[in-house]
């Protein structure tokens, strides 16, 4: 059991696992990049010779960038209603007292475990022309306002399941700032805002990248919410590869965008693990 | 001190309602009486719970989806506790890259998971098969089980397993008779994870499914496009009692918020 030792144990005990995510997750990687780069003709389907047709119709066709621009809009615009509530929502639980904040906590978290589907849906019965919403609205006297299959429906149930992804690392970087600092900062005549600003904000900074960088990340490649709340005119870039592959049976140009997914997921991952080891190396000195 | 003034309080209970209400609602309406998509009103009637087990394609897409949640729950535990063993106590030559292949599906769309997987599988007429699709899955749930097993493991007490071995246990002895019983939280823990992210998963699935082989989110992702009926809702709130049950047992054996915050 010694680590130094060179020894095949290690590699015996991970092959079974490693060999299985190597065929079910390097591999079909590759193949579909290989594919994103097949020529596709409507009559005769995918050809064997080689394109970068579908990365350019992609990257100049108007339909696509226009796509392209409400999701990355639409994950934006999640990302920062979530940074907004779930920022104050983690600290005000972090200022509650047993048992109800463990009671909220779980509130608010364990939705995470139902389906994307289940709230999906709960929301299209919400927000629909007869929903809770517009019953409201129209018992204002405000009259029935669209909200389904508009964007706004979209962002909201998006907000509603990403929250969540928000909430957790802010909770978890407020849960290692020591309450008294807040404390002695009130105590030496700072206001609560200055003290909110100038001593709890600095510690839940990389909490809220973090979270934003999940949040994005998951809101852009969103595929329920924008499938069932947007409609069929209003796509995302999920709901879009979902087409291609199912209705306009266009795989190369399907896999062509997945992977143009994929590699703006990963620059994101990336540049948040840079920004992590940055800060990592300044406060180590 | 730490009290949160009112307007604090007020900012809770709006967010504590907006995260619930969808909930709430399907819970409510499953039990309408109506042909519509209804708050009950007057009385509550179970017609729609009926329904839904009336009803072949649910039954069997319900079904599909236990057995795939619960072999890929279980092999990816297999798996987890293998590559675990090998990731926590061993410094070898590519653990880190292991580490990450391990730990991609957390990073990879599961709409990109999808379109690969369907790709592999129509090249290897794999499509439409149950085992595949439960392979796909063990893949989008083994992260989560290996990273409680790595919690579990690095938490451990080493001592225990160093007497049983100064006693003459053999390694698989020690493995089975220490080793497991003390990560035994952390091993069910990330089964009953596995199996509600299995069971709750959609996008991936949607792409490798065949008719036979529909699993339940997606059966229900069908069903809500084309048509609207209190019947979605009783489903949907079927599902939110599964996972409710599911997270209860998660509670007590784990504690949620250790599993889905994080150590730390």
């Amino acid at each position: 059991m010694s680590g130094a030792r060179v020894s095949t144990t290690p590699w015996l005990l991970a092959a079974p696992g490693a060999l299985l995510f190597a065929a079910l997750v390097l591999v079909p990687l590759a193949l579909t990049v290989v594919l994103s780069f097949h020529a596709y003709d409507v009559a005769r389907g995918v050809q064997d010779e080689f394109t970068l047709a579908h990365y350019a119709a992609i990257l100049s066709d108007s339909y696509f960038l226009n796509i392209f621009w409400r999701t990355l809009r639409l994950a934006a615009l999640t990302t920062l209603i979530c940074a907004v509530i779930g920022a104050p929502e983690a600290y005000v639980l972090s200022r509650m007292r047993e048992p109800w904040r463990s009671i909220f906590l779980l509130a608010i978290i364990g939705p995470l475990l139902v389906s994307v589907v289940v709230r999906t849906f709960g929301w299209s019965m919400l927000l629909g022309p007869t929903g809770l919403v517009n019953d409201t609205f129209r018992g204002l006297g405000i009259g029935t306002v669209k909200i389904l299959y508009t964007e706004t429906a979209i962002v909201i149930a998006l907000v509603h399941v990403m929250l969540p992804f928000m909430v957790i690392p802010v909770w978890t970087s407020l849960q290692k700032l020591d309450p008294m600092v807040e404390a002695a900062a009130w105590t030496l005549g700072a206001s609560r805002f200055t003290a909110l600003r100038r001593v709890v904000l600095p510690q839940v900074t990389m909490g809220l990248l973090s979270g934003s960088l999940v949040v994005f990340g998951l809101s852009a490649s969103a595929f329920a919410i924008p499938a069932l709340l947007g409609g069929r005119r209003l796509k995302m870039a999920a709901t879009l590869v979902y087409d291609e592959y199912m209705h306009e049976l266009n795989w190369p140009l399907g896999a062509a965008i997945a992977m143009l997914v994929l590699v703006i997921n990963l620059v994101i991952m990336l540049a948040y693990q840079r920004v992590v080891e940055a800060r990592a190396k300044r406060t180590l000195g | 001190m730490h009290r949160n003034g009112p307007i604090a309080l007020l900012f809770h209970a709006l967010v504590v309602g907006f995260v619930l209400a969808p909930l709430i609602v399907i819970c409510l309406v499953a039990f309408t009486p109506a042909n519509t998509l209804t708050l009950p009103t007057t009385q509550v009637s179970l017609r729609w719970f009926t329904a839904v087990f009336a009803h072949p394609d649910f039954v069997a897409s319900f079904l599909n989806s236990l057995w795939v949640a619960a072999i890929a729950a279980s092999v990816a535990v297999v798996l987890a506790v293998a590559a675990g063993l090998a990731l926590d106590r061993y410094d070898f030559r590519g653990r880190a890259a292991l580490n990450a292949l391990f730990l991609s599906p957390l990073m990879i769309p599961h709409l990109v998971l999808g379109v690969a997987l369907l790709r592999l599988f129509a090249l290897i007429g794999g499509t439409g098969s149950l085992l595949w699709l439960t392979a796909g899955h063990i893949i989008v749930v083994t992260p989560y089980v290996l990273r409680l097993v790595l919690a579990a493991l690095s938490g451990l007490d080493r001592s225990a397993e160093q007497a049983a071995v100064t006693l003459g246990a053999s390694s698989w002895i020690v493995f089975r008779r220490i080793t497991v019983p003390m990560i035994l939280p952390g091993i069910t823990g990330g089964w009953l994870l596995a199996f509600i992210n299995s069971f709750d998963e959609l996008t991936m699935s949607i792409f490798i499914t065949s008719p036979a082989t529909v699993t339940l989110p997606v059966r229900m992702y069908m069903y809500a496009t084309e048509s609207i009926d209190p019947m979605m809702a009783a489903v949907s709130a079927l599902m939110i009692a599964v996972t409710a049950a599911a997270m209860l047992l998660l509670d007590r054996i784990f504690g949620l918020d250790k599993i889905l915050v994080g150590p730390g």
